[in-house]
């Protein structure tokens, strides 16, 4: 294929903040959309995560994001047009508090997720075992719950943005990587890669846990980078074993069962790894510490996993910010130049977050608010508080 | 394919052949058909990491053992790549299925089982 030497927008990163801010911007009538992707589509963190969504966040802009996202992960197929299914699955998380400190915020939480129209609850230790029969919890304070919370086949669901991208008409490079942008006069002229050079006065940064090393080579600091997370699966099993999102934040840890069989789960690095954070991790590889602990975790909490048998496990990467929020918007310092990072839950946020900064690039203004992300809240001193985080 | 016909239906064979081969099994483990994979490929996913992502080749308890080769093939024969440039995509850890209760660290600090 022919290199084309302009575009309109080039989109940096094949994940699912970057294929999402593709697909909206070319659908906001932006005519000329490049996606450029080092590898391949969801080949970075986005294939490799647990791709769950969840509106039980604790700050009044994550609620409001977070139920945005559950209701266009409900009809993302349909939304799209494209004949895929996502192998969508809402059970509900269900978030145990292991002291009464964190009960106490699970009930801060439900109570401000229910005056913003999300019916979460707090449940009982039986209504818990009737959502999750068979696991051990005797030792937890208390439990929060949302049924409409769920989770999807990562990589299908990627697939499912390429495939409408494809369909109207951006232009997916794969095995392209950004080695370079041109600047001039404060703004972003075109990125520089390894099959050429593109001329744009637009270009989105959506690299993730690379968004950092992306933004220095075009000499700006963009406060991202990556904190690497395991995640093991099982061999498929009966239904029923783990049938919610089992998730703690302290301890750290995630466990639920996919339609399809297996049980996934995994956990942040600080259960497992002797070094101390912050990491700056860009290795993918998988640890036997990793697996003995998690292993342990499902043996404690799921008794009935003893006997089952773990096929794979592998790593990603979470792409970090310092307050774990994400980094969204245009850079001070150069016009053109965005930025659209999550904070280390792009699958979730992609969909809705890729269509807010589209909006702001083509529209100037957003109908859901992102403007508090912009990372000049570091330089302010501002640093925004999400409790429900592990 | 050579000039040939079938002795009782005068087919030459070929196109049935090619037919019969898209419904032909190609990963076992995860049920995938050879014309399901060969759809993607043409489709732009014709690597084998991206197949194995929109088709789940290759992640069953095999771990591909029974697929890769196949499936790098068909890869080849479709973009004309030799196999020997083709990358063979991740082998993941366990590579052979370990029960959970086997590698088990009990935090509680009861016996390892
Ligand atoms: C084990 C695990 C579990 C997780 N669970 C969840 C979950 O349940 N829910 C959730 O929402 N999130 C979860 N996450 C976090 C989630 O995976 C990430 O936040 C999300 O994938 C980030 O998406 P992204 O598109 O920004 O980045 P990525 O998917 O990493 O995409 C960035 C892309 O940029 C490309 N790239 C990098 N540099 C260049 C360059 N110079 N030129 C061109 N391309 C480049 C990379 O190849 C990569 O494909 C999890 C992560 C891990 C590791
Ligand atoms: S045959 Fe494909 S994974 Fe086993």
């Amino acid at each position: 294929m022919s290199w084309k030497k302009t575009a309109d927008a080039v989109v940096i990163g094949g994940g699912m903040m970057g294929i999402a801010t593709a697909y909206y911007l070319k659908k906001l009538g932006v005519k000329d959309v490049a996606l450029l992707e080092k590898n391949t589509v969801a080949s970075g963190s986005t294939g490799r995560c647990a791709a769950s969504f969840r509106a039980q966040w604790g700050g009044e802009l994550n609620i409001t994001l977070g139920k945005a996202c559950i209701d266009r992960f409900e009809h993302l197929e349909e939304h799209l047009g494209v004949d895929l299914d996502i192998e969508r699955y809402q059970n509900g998380y269900l978030l145990v508090a292991y002291t009464d400190k964190q009960f106490e915020q699970f009930k801060k939480n439900v109570a401000l997720q229910n005056s913003m129209g999300v019916e979460s609850q707090i449940l009982s230790h039986a209504e818990a075992m009737e959502i999750c029969p068979g696991m051990c919890v005797d030792d937890a304070a208390g439990f929060s719950y949302y049924k409409r919370d769920g989770h999807a086949d990562p990589m299908i669901s990627t697939f499912a943005y390429q495939e409408a991208s494809k369909k109207i008409g951006v232009r997916i490079e794969k095995f392209t990587e950004v080695t370079g942008f041109k600047v001039g006069d404060g703004c972003v002229r075109g990125v520089v890669t390894n099959k050429g050079a593109i001329a744009t006065d637009t270009v989105v940064n959506a690299a993730g846990p690379w968004a950092g090393r992306v933004g220095a080579l075009a000499g700006l600091n963009i406060p991202a980078k990556g904190e690497r997370h395991e995640i093991l699966a099982t061999e498929p099993v009966d239904w029923g074993v783990c049938p919610t999102m089992l998730m703690s934040f302290e301890p750290d840890y995630y466990m639920f069962q996919r339609p399809h069989g297996s049980i996934l789960a995994g956990c942040g690095p600080n259960m497992y790894r002797k070094e101390a954070a912050p990491f700056d991790d860009y290795e993918m590889e998988d640890s036997w510490n990793f697996l003995e602990h998690m292993t342990g975790h499902l043996n404690k909490l799921l008794p009935r996993t003893r006997g089952i048998r773990v096929v794979r496990q592998w790593a990603g990467m979470y792409d970090i910010t310092p307050d774990l929020q994400p980094v969204i918007g245009e850079a001070d310092e150069m016009k053109g130049f965005w930025v659209n990072v999550s904070g280390a839950r792009g699958f979730m946020f992609g969909p809705v977050a890729g269509e807010m900064v589209a909006e702001k690039i083509v529209k100037g203004s957003t109908s859901l608010p992102i403007d508090e992300f912009h990372w000049r809240r570091y330089a302010e001193g501002r640093f925004l508080v999400e409790p429900s985080i592990a | 394919m050579s000039e040939a016909k079938c002795c009782c239906c005068e087919s030459d064979g070929s196109f049935n052949l090619a037919e019969m081969e898209n419904d032909t099994v190609l990963c076992r483990c995860e049920e995938v058909t050879l014309g399901t994979a060969r759809k993607w490929i043409a489709e732009g996913y014709d690597t084998f990491d991206e197949i194995k992502r929109m088709l789940r080749v290759g992640m069953g308890p095999c771990q591909g053992r029974g697929c890769r080769d196949i499936l790098l093939r068909e890869i080849s024969q479709i973009t004309g790549r030799p196999v020997s440039e083709l990358s063979p995509g991740t082998i993941r850890p366990p590579v052979k299925p370990i029960k959970v209760s086997l590698v088990a660290r009990d935090y509680t600090g009861g016996d390892k089982k």
